[in-house]
């Protein structure tokens, strides 16, 4: 699976990405009661401080990318949803919450671990705006000028059930 | 090889290798979904299984404790659908005012030890402190186990965390909690399920279990376990009224990802300053900090010994003018116990609110948000920007929000004592 898109860095006022972004920043609990996914997209990184107009920023298959421990906190899978609804690409983090990066994996929406992003943003090497090609499967970005970033490749379970559309399809098969 | 005490609850629960790394395919004994998660559940489940039953009606349930009594005609909707679903399914709900669904599910006896777990709510692996494996899930996952009755897990890495010296009151469990999360934050543990051992958390009691155990999801935790005592053995057959259980302890060869020691020796009372549970301060160095609001309750500090606690340090005392304090039993049986003994009575009495039981001002709940730039102390778990309101969180434990509600500032009990 490929994803072209446009690369969209989570950062703070220091300029370092954002670690432990809680899922009541990225869709706060106040639009829990929404049940229609089509709905959700509006709300999405409404409560993170300096990204509250995301929802009117975003173009589709964006590429973001922020700190450690992405989607920490609650399980709700709005948190995930919410990206899906405006078309966003892949999610890319040095980590991920436990429960968001299954959401994320039963949803069959691309995240990927890339521990070394924040060295290779700060070198240079990647930038906010710029236009990059992901190999999801091999775990790669690809750069315009042909230069790659190596993330982790994606569990044999994430590609599987990404395959398959979602743990629902992906479980009449396999459960 | 041995294993680790998760390893073991997983090994019973599945017929694939448990090997850290591992992707299994687990049998999953209790499954729930609330009032948040709950409506989305049933959506997916009619879009995908239409009518089809679920797997097993008397594993199942579902839990309404987030907006409970419904405030708005939204959750009212999202309640009633869960309810109508329920009833074609044959699924009991634990409906508005029983309380916050894993307590519920433990008290009711459906979760003992050594069992499977899980729901729509990422606390869940507080059934970690009755020694069983509990998992908050997104809705789909929820789905798919209603229907199913099992999911795939990666199996977690275990890591140790020795805790070093004791304390004493009015230094309780949730000092603790705070203590360990100032030292780890989310780095060490995230992903992992870890082990506590060390006399301070071996001889928590088990509402203290509950609260330290509750917050590995702060931690980043997968799920958390300390050693069974006999004393917990007793306290757990009194909590589910079940004895049908045999605690599960780790082999001696276990194989942990890593350990560290943690000092706490005389350890006081800790607070979270916002805008992360792990940005843990002593009490006494945010003194100077007056408070607006006050909570005591949630699945982490919701329990009836919390909030006797509370009382003992508010007894014959005052709380300060100006200063709203808000208090929730974790379930109806806490309600009622608290009720019995006249606590509720003599809490009412000086002025607190009381609750119905839920999980109230954790998230959108009854007891109110803050407004900007109001201050609340709040016995939950979560103090992430804008959770509770515009205004700032800190989290505490039941103790220095009652010495706080007295004094109006953040307090060091010892202070008021």
């Amino acid at each position: 699976m490929k994803i072209k898109g446009r690369v969209f860095i989570l950062k703070d006022k220091d300029g370092n990405l954002i670690k432990d972004i809680d899922t009541d920043q990225i869709y706060h609990n106040m639009y829990l009661h929404i049940t229609d996914i089509n709905e959700m997209g509006k709300y999405c990184l409404g409560n993170l401080e300096g990204y509250e107009n995301y929802p009117e920023l975003a173009e589709k298959n964006d590429i973001i990318i922020a700190g450690h421990n992405f989607g920490a906190g609650s399980s709700r899978q709005h948190a995930v949803d919410c990206f899906r609804a405006l078309g966003t690409g892949c999610i890319i983090a040095p980590s991920f919450g436990a429960i968001f990066k299954r959401n994320a994996i039963n949803s069959a929406f691309p995240i990927l671990e890339c521990p070394h992003i924040e060295e290779l943003i700060k070198s240079g090497k990647l930038s906010h705006g710029e236009m990059v090609e992901l190999d999801f499967e091999s775990g790669k970005v690809i750069k315009d000028n042909g230069e790659i970033i190596e993330c982790k490749k994606p569990s044999k379970v994430q590609i599987e059930i990404l395959k398959a559309g979602g743990l629902f399809e992906y479980g009449k098969k396999t459960g | 090889m041995g294993k680790t005490i998760v390893e073991k609850i997983l090994s019973e629960h599945t017929k694939d290798e448990v090997k850290p790394g591992n992707v299994i395919w687990l049998d999953i004994d209790v499954r729930s979904a609330r009032d948040f998660g709950g409506p989305n559940v049933v959506k997916h489940y009619r879009e995908h299984y239409d009518s089809e039953p679920v797997d097993n009606p008397q594993k199942t349930f579902f839990t309404f404790d987030l907006v409970a009594p419904a405030k708005t005609i939204k959750y009212a909707i999202n309640q009633s659908i869960c309810r109508k679903f329920a009833k074609e399914q044959g699924i009991k709900v634990y409906d508005v005012g029983s309380g916050i669904g894993t307590h519920v599910l433990m008290e009711e006896g459906h979760i003992i030890p050594g069992k499977t777990a899980v729901g729509t709510d990422s606390h869940y692996n507080i059934v970690g402190a009755i020694g069983a494996f509990g998992q908050g899930m997104g809705d789909v996952d929820i789905t798919f186990v209603f229907k199913t009755g099992r999911t795939w897990f990666e199996v977690p890495k275990t890591v140790k965390i020795k805790l070093k010296g004791t304390f004493e009151y009015p230094t309780t469990a949730k000092d603790l909690t705070l203590y360990i999360l100032k030292h780890i934050k989310t780095d060490f543990a995230l992903g992992r399920a870890i082990e506590f051992y060390g006399e301070a958390a071996e001889s928590l009691p088990l509402y203290g279990r509950i609260t330290l155990l509750s917050m590995v999801t702060e931690m980043g935790g997968i799920i958390g376990y300390v050693p069974f005592t006999e004393k917990t053995v007793e306290e757990v057959k009194a909590f589910t009224g079940r004895s049908d259980f045999s605690p599960t302890y780790a082999d001696p060869d276990a194989e942990y990802e890593k350990e560290i020691e943690i000092d706490v020796s005389g350890l006081g009372s800790q607070v979270a300053a916002p805008p992360h549970p792990h940005n843990v301060y002593d009490a006494q160095d945010l003194k100077d900090v007056k408070v607006d609001m006050i909570y005591i309750g949630s699945c982490t500090n919701g329990r009836e010994e919390d909030i006797e606690s509370a009382w003992k340090i508010l007894k014959g005392k005052k709380i300060k003018d100006g200063v709203v304090l808000s208090i929730t039993p974790a379930t109806r049986r806490a309600y009622k116990k608290l009720m019995d003994k006249g606590i509720l009575q003599e809490l009412f009495e000086m002025g607190a609110i009381i609750t119905n039981p839920s999980c109230a001002g954790c998230a959108q709940g009854h007891p109110g948000m803050t407004g900007e730039g109001e201050v609340s102390l709040n016995t939950s778990n979560r103090n992430f920007p804008g959770k509770q309101g515009k205004g700032e969180t800190y989290l505490v434990s039941p103790e220095v929000a009652a010495a706080s509600a007295i004094t109006g500032r953040i307090t060091d009990p010892r202070e008021v004592l």
